[in-house]
Parts: structure tokens; C-alpha cells; sequence
């Protein structure tokens, strides 16, 4: 044995040592309490799970909850007894918060469970060793309650030079390590022999102060039978030489670099307490559940040692060292520098309590009021760590943390040796340890943030990839069903065209000349119009009636070019016969009709919104009466019309019109009660006095819808009546059509909420959410449905209809299929009328998706219109008179709507030639060829059109 | 006349020099991005709340590196504002209380015996913190949840709670002491004649 080097540290205090105190009396062994209170947390790092359940009994050394994860512990029962609750109990902690506690109420038996001692250390592999250590819940008993495994795992890194055992215990009033080198001075030695076997280190060095003389004297006898190379190094009594950097300085003059460990520099410690829990592991099989504490202070009256049982209330081992309360000032749990004030004495010993200072008044005063720091520099030289507690302070006092852990903050091992000689007392421990918490929630903090960011962008990025692989889905299946549509209409497509090559080529001259012309009265009555309700808009009353003048006398000449267009069109092919020109004075009035009809419409519904506004004026309200009976007047001329048309062909024709005329009332009467009921809830909102008057008004307006819905019910199947209908078959169709036009409002309402909800703001998540959607589309379901058995019905009514189910439910198919292309143009074209009316311009809208959706949606509909017109064409072999007019009145809607997309076309074509006036020559030139084509294909379809009316009413005469 | 068209062209040559050093860095040394937005963004607390007006935290940093307003933030709360307004080199001002209050922070707990199972939380979660399936109990993970707010509307039957975290003995924090106690003002006798006058 040999006297080790000493070398010294920076800074340091040497306060009142204050250890005799305790030192009077020898080791106390206190009486079972009446409960132990075991923290799952008495370590570092995640708290222990309990094995054990309320009522279990368990023995002395038991398991009673495991590690929970890797840097977590054991615990094991103090006594043997039952597990009387888990429960939230006050723990030793600064906070003075509660955790969860094991409560263990003794038997009184102490009764030991079966030991097992590793008796093989020596050969075992070390890594069972160290599992053994972990089971047996050994942690560092210096003050962390760091897994001991954990750091001699982390102590292989490196090859070690010095193993250091820590029995320096610098700090004033505690002798726990003193008293358990004197008591256990050979399980001490072993202990570090099983441990030094373990990380193999070069020298193993005690570091002890020179104020336990009894203890060093102890260790040399000991060491010297033994012939151990152990040394013992004596260190002067200087606060903090304890401390593991300190230490280390003290007795190897190395310094752990800033951030790093003892074990990256190849230097591990170990508290002797941790040494003397190895060695009762190893050789006896008892896991660590009890450890030496220091009872002192003035308040208690024998201040002593004590083994005590982890998990016995410090009330109790006040009592056991005879306490007074009077005198009893402040409870603090460790010495008098680095120990925190316990607001309670019910809480346990932990395996880390290593004193209970009981101080009286005189002891402990309270802290003298902070005062202002006079840059006397003493606390630099204190600072063991080499550290500028000035400026840490003024960084902790400013919340500069960025700047705190720049001057090494976190070196700092909080000895409160610069607080102890401040002289304006300032606590500048107190503050480090603020600014230490505030960085680490900080940066826990920012570790969760970044997670929620990283979980964030992956759920975007998932959402994105399922959204890309619909899509392609999607297409994939377009492609196909367009590739199966574009192979079945082949040979339609070239019949008809086949039907309407066969056109004189002089002819061909003429009709372009006047499709132009018709293009451009088109067009310039669409301005007018468009002037013509910007003036209703600002009610220019002399603008609007020479206005409507323009209009009326251009709408007439524009007829009058259609109608020498048709002449010109339909007496080249001249197969068919002309129906327009009896048919076009009518209709021409008509269509004036209808248009007075809207104008008076519009102003109206204006008026009555100004009624709302302002619901006390009577000038308002009699205009509104005079504008219904305007409406009317207007109404009433279009029936006539209307009936006068068609009364001029023949009795079929009549019938259907009536139809017409009739679905017209229905729907105007639909839309007026629609309009009374949006009034009304507006009138609701206001409170406004005629609630009544209106529910009036909407009462009156349904019954009228639903009379007028009942009469298209009875006429509906009077016409086929003719053909060969049963009145049973006619009920069935009526209560069908009535479903249908049910399952139609039902779409209708859930659109307009969806659009409402969309005006509102809400995203399409949102909306997606709510139950429009869903209710949107079981309509359209029901509605697709409710068509395909309309329709099917409509054959059927046919005496020698033979559609093979197969077949029925085919078209049922592409039934379904329509429907859903329709919603989808709908959808689309809703969509841009949205993004319109947001202000965005032609060119954004043409960028954005939906036009092309809308593109691919009537091509798609077109294809299976197609479709299901063919498979109506084959039955007609068979059943040929009863099956054509299904089939005409398919093509002719197929024709309508061709017609209806021309006009569009030519509508959009026109309004980019208008925006485009500004431009070069060639744009306008190519979007006014354009716009000629798209006539021409409106002629087209107009034609065929009135070709197949014809036919239709032909066969209708014929039957 | 030599002189000076040597000091010209070594002058030339030098710029030329230095232009193909600063040249060359700029390619070399290039940033993609806008660091700037990451640096905000970093600081935002990534909670995905949508209360700042943007749909998510990034979208916001932009806005706030377009020059919005830094004070949107209520979970990131005045500590935030101050450490944007450090970044960004503006006033720190306070909380906008448009966009909400700052609170302690919270998570989102399912009362599992009232959920239907709907998934509407699951796809409201911005951080997949909810697991559960259809017609299956969700339930929410308590460490991957921010906070947000954003599942307790959609949920059907308002099973959702906004819970509070609380303090435990391991995520306590110590206190800042009070400072310069108004106590200790008076310890000069000075000091404490003028209070005996007053």
C-alpha cells in the first residue's frame, strides 16, 4: 500500500463541518414502521413497473416492480408484508409533488424471500453480472440514482485508468459514508474488488477526506491484511472535493471536459454505498432495500446513523431520533449546501437519502433578502467548476439562455458554494437551477416539436401518395371504359355520318353564310341582353325599354336567320320534311313570352329583396303586385302560346306539349315555393313582422306545385294510355315519377348545401365531413335507380317487348354510370361558376382542373349515352313500332344536348373573342373560326333535331 | 502613364479575381429553400393548430417571413413571439387574442367508453396521434398529441377532452427566485428614514 498523489481543484469553501454531531452515537437500527412508502421513481429515468398487486403478500427482498426501459430500476420489498395500495403519495423532491408509491404495511415477521447469491462472479460472464446488479436494484447511492449497470456498461468504452471510490463526503452534518466504511469496512473492500473485476481499471484509488480519520485508519488495517493494491488517498477537507469532477481532479489532476462523462476520459466512480449494496448482492443475495442516513440537526435530541429500510417515513426515524418539534426550524432532506427544504416529514427514505437535516432556527436561518450583486467576484472564486456565476446570473436573471449555456451552464454542478459566500446573498443556485429547467423544457420542447413536425410531414406526404395512386386508379379506368365506348360507338358514329354526308354543295355555301350572320346576331343579342340586365341592375328605367327594344328586334332577326338557315340546311337532305317553318312564328313568341316572363321574374325577385330589406314600404310592395300581375299576364300569354303552338300540329304533338307545359308550371311552381321558403327564413332570421303573410304564400305556392305535379301525374300516362297501357301500369309509373322528382329535390337541397357550406368558407374536408355528401349521393343513387326502373317500365309498356333481364340490367348499369357522369359535369361546372364568381379570370379557371374534368365528364357521358342508345336500337329489330319512340326520344335528347354543348361552346367562344378585342387579329380570327365550327355542329344537332321530332310525331300520327 | 495602367490592370485583375472567388461560392455555396422560413418555422411549436389561420405550421412561417404578423401563435405563446421577434430582428409584441389565449399546455383525451368509432378524429389529426378503426374504440397517444384542439369538433358525440398536463415530479422545473426582494431596499437606514417620513 502506497499513499496516492494529490493534486487540487479550483475554488471550494470550507464551511462549518458540523459531523461530530452524529458521529456520538453508533449505527441505529429503527423498529419496523407501521407502513413503508416506496416511489416507483427512486432513480433516474423512467419509474419501475409494480409486479405486485393490492392485497399480494410479499417477502423481505421480493420484486415488487421492474425496470421500464433502460436506464430504470428494480425495486424490491423492504420487509416482508402486503401491498396494502398503489397510490399518488408525497415524495422526497424539491417540488413537493406526489408520485406514484408502492404502500407496504409490515408484517412484523421480516420475513427473508429464498436468496440467491451469484456465487460464480468470478467466472460468470460479465454481462450476467451486471443483469444480477440491475436485478438487484442497485443504483448509485451518492446522490443521482443512476443505474449502477448502466454505468459500468458506459465505463467499457474506454479503457479505464483510475477506478475512484467516492467516500470523500465533503458536504457538512452528513457521516452516513463515514459510519458505513467503519461498520462494513471488509463488504466495503469486496464490493470493490467484485467491481473492479468488472471494469478491469488500472488503479483503484478510495478518495477520502481527512476528517474521517476513524474510517481511513479502518480502510489501511484492512487493506494492509489484505495485501490489496486498493489505494487510499487522503484529501484535505475542502467543500466540494466530493463532487465526481472534483474528485477526479483531486486525485488524477484530470479534468472531464465540458459535456462529456468520467468514463469518456477513462475514469469511472463509484459512492461507497454502491460498492457496499454490490457486495451484499453478489455474496449474500440481498437486493439493496436499506441504507445508511445521517439523523441530524439541533432539533433532534440523539442525532445518529441509522440503517434504514427504503420506504420508512422520515416522521418515523424523526421520532426514533427523539425530535422536538419546537425546535424543529426547517426539514431538509441531504446536507445543509446541496439538500432542499421538505414540506413534509411523511416522506419516505429513498435510495438516495443519504441525511435528514433537522434544523433548528439558529442552524438554518432563513436566507437574508437577496440584494443587489456588488461585483465583488467572490463567487468566481468559489466556483469549484471554474465557471463565472456573475455573468450566469445576469443571464439567468434575463432569461438569456442561449448565452447561459454559452458560459457552461451546464457545468455547473449546483454546490452552492458561490451562494455561500455571496455577500448580498443572492441564491445563485436558485437561479442556475431555473435556467437549467427552462433549457430543458426547451429543448423537450423542441424534441416533441420536431416529432410532431416529422409525423406531420409524413401523414402529408401518405395523404398525398393515396390521393396520387385514386387518381391514377382513376384514370386507368377512364381509359378503359372510354377504349370499350369509343369500340362499341364505331359503327353508330359511321352510320350517322353516313346519313348526313349526302349535302349539296351549293347549299353548304349558302348555310355558312348564314350561320355567320346567325353567329353574329347571336352574338350581338347576348350583349344586348347582358347590357340589358346591367341596366335592370342599376335601374336605368329609359336605358332598359330601349334596351329591350334592341333586344326584342335583334332576337327576331336572328329567328329569322335561323329559320332561313333551317330552310337552306333541310332542303338539301330534303329526306326529311320541314317542321320549322310552321313551327318558328310560334315558337319565336314564345320564346319572347318566356323572356318577358324571366325579365319580370328578375325584377321581382329584386323588389321583394328590397322588401326584405326594408319590409315598412308600401311603394315596394305595390310594385311587387303590379309586377305579379306583370308575371302573370306574362305567364298567362305563354300558356297560350304555348298551347296555340302546338295546337296548330297534331293532337299527339298537343298532349306531349300540355306535358311540356305542365312539367314548366310544376317547376316554375316548385321554384316559387322554393323562393317563398328562402323568404321566409330570411324573414325568420330578421324577425321581420309578415312571417305569416309568407308562410301563407308558401302554403298556397305548394299546394299549387303539388296540384300542378298531380295533374302531370294524370296526363303523363294518359298519353301512352293511347298506345296500350294498363291503368295499373300507369300508377305504378306515376308513383315512380313522383319518387323521382323526390329523389331530384333531394339532390338539389344537398347540392345547394354543400355550395352553402362552400360560400361559407369551409374547406372540403369540412364539408366532407359533414352529411351532405353522403346524402347527395344516396339521392343520386336513388334517383339513378328510380330512372332505370322508370325506364325499363316505359318498354315494358310495350305489348311485344322482349329485353332479356341480362340485357335490362346492362342498361341499368350504364344508367347508373350516366348519372354519375352528369354529376360530375354538374359538379365541374358548379366548381367553375365558383372559382367565376371568386373573380379569378378565363385564363386562371382554364389552368385549374375543372374544365378539364368537365371535358373528361361529357366525353364520358357522351360515350355512355352512346351506349345506351345502342342496346335500345338492337331490341328494335324486334319489337320495332313500339320500340322507336324510346328510341327517338333518346336520340332527340341526345341531339338536345349536343345542341345545349354547341351553345355553350359558342357562348364561351364568344366572350374570349370579347376579351380578346384587345389582341392581335389572329387570335380574334382563329376564336371566330372557332365559334363557326361550334355553329355548325349546333346546327347540326339543331337539325337532326327537328329531323327526329318529326319522325317522332310521324310515327305518333302513323299508330 | 506606365504606373498607372499597371495600377489599372492589376486592379482589373484583382476584381476579376475576387469576382470569380465570389462567382464560384455562390455556386458552390448555395442554399436551397428559404433558410429563413426554417428558422421560423423551427420555432413555431409545430402543433399543427391551424389557430394562426394557416393550415399548419410552415404555411405560417412563410406568411411570417412575407411579413405577417408574429404574434398568431397562441400555443407557441409569448416565448415564441419573443424568440420570432429575436429571429426576425422586430419588436416582441403581445399575444394577437384573435387567434386565441395561450394555455398551459393540453392533450387530447378519449372518453374510450362513449366513442362510436367513427374515425372522424383520426383523419382530423394532423399527427396521426389517434389510433382506433372503424367501429373500433380510439383512443389518443398522450405523447405524440400536440394539443391541437382540432379532433374535438368533428367528433359526432363530444367524447373528445381537452386535458390539461400537469406537473409531475419529473417535469417539474425550479422556480426563479424573486430577485431583489423589496425587503432588502430597506436595509440602508437611509432608506428607511425616508419611509419613516413618508
Amino acid at each position: 500500500m502506497q499513499a496516492a498523489q494529490i493534486f487540487s481543484f479550483h475554488g471550494g469553501i470550507h464551511p462549518e463541518q458540523n459531523k461530530a454531531q452524529s458521529l456520538q452515537l453508533p449505527l441505529g437500527r429503527p423498529p419496523l414502521p407501521n407502513e413503508l412508502i416506496l416511489p416507483l421513481g427512486q432513480h433516474i429515468g423512467q419509474s419501475s413497473r409494480p409486479l405486485v398487486k393490492i392485497g399480494d403478500k410479499v417477502l423481505k427482498g421480493q420484486t415488487i416492480a421492474m425496470n421500464n426501459g433502460f436506464l430504470s430500476s428494480f425495486l424490491h420489498a423492504p420487509t416482508s408484508g402486503t401491498i396494502s395500495a398503489i397510490e399518488e403519495r408525497l415524495i422526497a423532491h424539491p417540488s413537493g409533488l406526489s408520485d406514484l408509491c408502492i404502500i407496504l404495511t409490515p408484517d412484523g415477521q421480516d420475513e427473508w424471500t429464498e436468496l440467491t447469491p451469484l456465487v460464480d462472479w468470478k467466472v460468470g460472464s460479465k454481462t450476467d453480472v451486471l443483469a444480477y446488479l440491475s436485478e438487484m436494484g442497485i443504483v448509485g447511492m451518492g446522490g443521482a440514482g443512476f443505474p449502477t449497470q448502466v454505468k459500468l456498461q458506459g465505463a467499457h468504452k474506454h479503457p479505464l485508468s483510475h477506478f475512484i471510490i467516492n467516500a470523500a463526503e465533503c458536504e457538512p452534518y452528513i457521516t452516513a459514508d463515514d459510519m458505513l466504511i467503519r461498520e462494513k469496512t471488509l463488504e466495503l473492500i469486496l464490493g470493490i474488488e467484485i467491481l473492479q473485476h468488472l471494469v478491469e481499471a488500472d488503479q483503484v484509488v478510495i478518495g477520502i477526506e481527512d476528517n474521517k480519520p476513524t474510517a481511513i485508519a479502518a480502510l489501511n488495517r484492512l487493506l494492509d491484511e489484505r495485501n490489496s493494491t486498493i489505494k487510499v488517498a487522503v484529501v484535505p477537507t475542502k467543500y466540494p472535493s466530493g463532487g465526481e469532477k472534483q474528485l477526479i481532479q483531486l486525485l488524477t489532476n484530470k479534468e472531464v471536459p465540458s459535456g462529456q462523462h468520467p468514463a469518456d476520459i477513462g475514469i469511472l466512480c463509484q459512492n461507497v454505498g454502491t460498492c457496499v449494496a454490490v457486495h451484499d448482492a453478489i455474496y449474500q443475495g440481498k437486493p439493496l432495500i436499506s441504507r445508511f442516513t445521517t439523523l441530524t440537526g439541533d432539533a433532534l435530541k440523539s442525532p445518529q446513523n441509522v440503517e434504514a429500510l427504503l420506504g420508512t417515513p422520515i416522521a418515523h426515524l424523526l421520532d426514533y431520533a427523539e425530535s422536538e418539534q419546537k425546535k424543529l426550524h426547517r426539514l431538509v432532506m441531504g446536507g445543509p449546501m446541496m439538500g432542499y427544504t421538505l414540506d413534509s416529514a411523511v416522506v419516505p427514505i429513498v435510495k438516495t437519502s443519504n441525511c435528514i437535516l433537522a434544523a433548528t432556527k439558529k442552524e438554518l436561518p432563513t436566507p437574508a433578502p437577496e440584494q443587489a450583486c456588488i461585483r465583488c467576484g467572490m463567487c468566481e472564486q468559489a466556483c469549484p467548476a471554474s465557471l463565472l456565476p456573475q455573468q450566469l446570473l445576469w443571464f439567468s436573471k434575463s432569461q438569456e439562455h442561449e448565452k447561459a449555456e454559452h458560459y457552461n451552464l451546464f457545468d455547473c454542478i449546483e454546490c452552492g458554494a458561490c451562494s455561500y459566500v455571496c455577500p448580498s446573498s443572492i441564491p445563485l443556485v436558485q437561479y442556475y437551477r431555473h435556467s437549467k429547467s427552462s433549457i430543458r423544457e426547451a429543448r423537450e420542447a423542441n424534441v416533441k416539436s420536431d416529432l410532431a413536425k416529422q409525423r406531420f410531414e409524413a401523414r402529408q406526404a401518405r395523404q398525398e401518395a393515396e390521393a396520387a395512386e385514386k387518381e391514377a386508379k382513376r384514370l386507368a379506368r377512364q381509359k378503359a371504359t372510354t377504349q370499350k365506348a369509343s369500340d362499341k360507338a364505331a359503327p353508330t358514329k359511321a352510320a350517322t355520318s353516313a346519313t348526313a354526308t349526302p349535302s349539296a354543295a351549293s347549299t353548304n355555301d349558302e348555310s355558312k353564310k348564314l350561320k355567320i350572320d346567325l353567329a353574329i346576331g347571336k352574338t350581338k343579342l347576348k350583349k344586348l341582353q347582358k347590357q340589358l340586365l346591367a341596366a335592370q341592375e342599376n335601374e336605368h328605367l329609359e336605358e332598359i325599354n330601349a334596351l329591350q327594344q334592341q333586344a326584342t328586334e335583334q332576337e327576331k332577326q336572328v329567328a329569322l336567320l335561323e329559320e332561313e338557315l333551317a330552310k337552306v340546311s333541310t332542303a338539301a337532305p330534303s329526306a326529311a320534311a320541314t317542321p320549322a317553318p310552321a313551327k318558328a312564328p310560334v315558337s319565336d313568341e314564345l320564346k319572347k313570352a318566356k323572356v318577358d316572363v324571366a325579365l319580370i321574374g328578375v325584377k321581382l325577385k329584386k323588389l321583394q329583396k328590397q322588401l326584405l330589406e326594408n319590409p315598412d314600404d308600401n311603394e315596394i310592395k305595390t310594385k311587387i303586385a303590379g309586377f305579379e300581375a306583370d308575371l302573370k299576364a306574362a305567364q298567362a300569354l305563354l300558356e297560350k302560346l304555348g298551347a296555340n303552338g302546338p295546337a296548330t300540329t297534331v293532337a299527339k304533338a298537343a298532349v306531349s306539349d300540355e306535358l311540356k307545359k305542365l312539367k314548366i308550371d310544376a317547376a316554375i311552381a316548385k321554384a316559387a315555393v322554393k323562393k317563398v321558403e328562402k323568404a321566409l327564413k330570411k324573414a325568420e332570421e330578421i324577425q321581420a313582422p309578415e312571417i305569416d303573410a309568407i308562410r301563407q304564400q308558401l302554403k298556397e305556392a305548394q299546394q299549387r306545385a303539388d296540384n300542378l305535379e298531380k295533374t302531370l301525374a294524370n296526363p303523363a300516362p294518359a298519353a301512352p294510355a293511347a298506345i296500350a297501357s294498363s291503368p295499373a301500369n300507369a300508377d305504378a309509373d306515376k308513383k315512380r315519377k313522383i319518387d323521382l322528382a323526390v329523389a331530384k329535390a333531394g339532390i338539389k337541397k344537398a347540392e345547394k348545401n354543400i355550395a352553402l357550406l362552400k360560400e361559407q368558407g369551409k374547406d372540403e374536408a369540412e364539408i366532407e365531413a359533414s352529411e351532405w355528401p353522403k346524402k347527395l349521393a344516396e339521392a343520386q343513387a336513388k334517383l339513378a335507380t328510380l330512372e332505370t326502373e322508370t325506364n325499363p317500365s316505359e318498354t315494358a309498356t310495350a305489348p311485344a317487348a322482349s329485353m332479356t333481364p341480362a340485357n335490362a340490367d346492362a342498361d341499368k348499369k350504364r344508367k347508373i354510370d350516366l348519372a354519375v357522369a352528369k354529376a360530375g359535369i354538374k359538379k365541374a361546372e358548379k366548381n367553375i361558376a365558383l372559382l367565376k364568381e371568386q373573380g379569378k379570370d378565363d385564363a386562371e379557371i382554364e389552368a385549374s382542373e375543372w374544365p378539364q374534368k368537365l371535358a373528361e365528364a361529357q366525353a364520358k357521358l357522351a360515350t355512355l349515352e352512346s351506349q345506351t342508345n345502342e342496346p335500345t336500337a338492337a331490341p328494335k329489330i324486334e319489337t320495332k313500332t313500339s320500340d322507336e319512340k324510346p328510341n327517338l326520344a333518346e336520340q332527340i335528347k341526345k341531339q338536345k344536348i349536343a345542341a345545349a354543348l354547341a351553345k355553350a361552346q359558342i357562348n364561351k367562344l364568344t366572350k374570349r373573342l370579347e376579351n380578346s378585342v384587345e389582341g392581335t387579329p389572329e387570335e380574334a380570327e382563329s376564336i371566330q373560326q372557332e365559334i363557326l365550327a361550334a355553329q355548325q355542329k349546333q346546327q347540326d344537332a339543331e337539325r337532326l333535331l327537328a329531323q327526329l321530332t318529326h319522325s317522332q310525331d310521324n310515327t305518333q300520327e302513323n299508330r | 502613364m506606365l504606373t498607372v495602367l499597371l495600377a489599372v490592370g492589376i486592379l482589373v485583375a484583382l476584381s476579376l479575381i475576387f469576382g470569380a472567388i465570389l462567382g464560384y461560392a455562390n455556386v458552390r455555396f448555395h442554399v436551397e429553400g428559404d433558410p429563413i422560413v426554417d428558422q421560423i418555422d423551427a420555432l413555431l411549436p409545430q402543433t399543427q393548430c391551424g389557430q394562426c389561420g394557416h393550415p399548419g405550421c410552415r404555411p405560417y412561417a412563410e406568411a411570417i417571413s412575407n411579413g405577417e404578423a408574429i404574434n398568431h401563435c397562441p400555443p407557441g405563446g409569448q416565448v415564441t413571439i419573443q424568440a420570432l421577434a429575436d429571429l426576425l430582428d422586430v419588436e416582441a409584441v403581445p399575444l394577437d387574442g384573435d387567434h386565441g389565449t395561450e394555455t398551459a399546455k393540453r392533450v387530447a383525451v378519449i372518453r374510450e367508453d362513449e366513442c362510436i368509432g367513427c374515425t372522424k378524429c383520426i383523419q382530423a389529426c394532423p399527427v396521426d396521434a389517434i389510433l382506433g378503426a372503424a367501429k373500433q374504440m380510439h383512443t389518443v397517444i398522450a405523447d405524440e398529441c400536440t394539443g391541437c384542439d382540432l379532433c374535438v369538433e368533428p367528433c359526432p358525440v363530444d367524447c373528445i377532452d381537452m386535458v390539461e398536463v400537469g406537473v409531475t415530479s419529473r417535469t417539474w422545473s425550479w422556480d426563479k427566485p424573486q430577485g431583489i426582494a423589496a425587503t432588502s431596499l430597506n436595509i440602508i437606514a437611509t432608506d428607511r428614514q425616508t419611509e419613516a417620513v413618508h
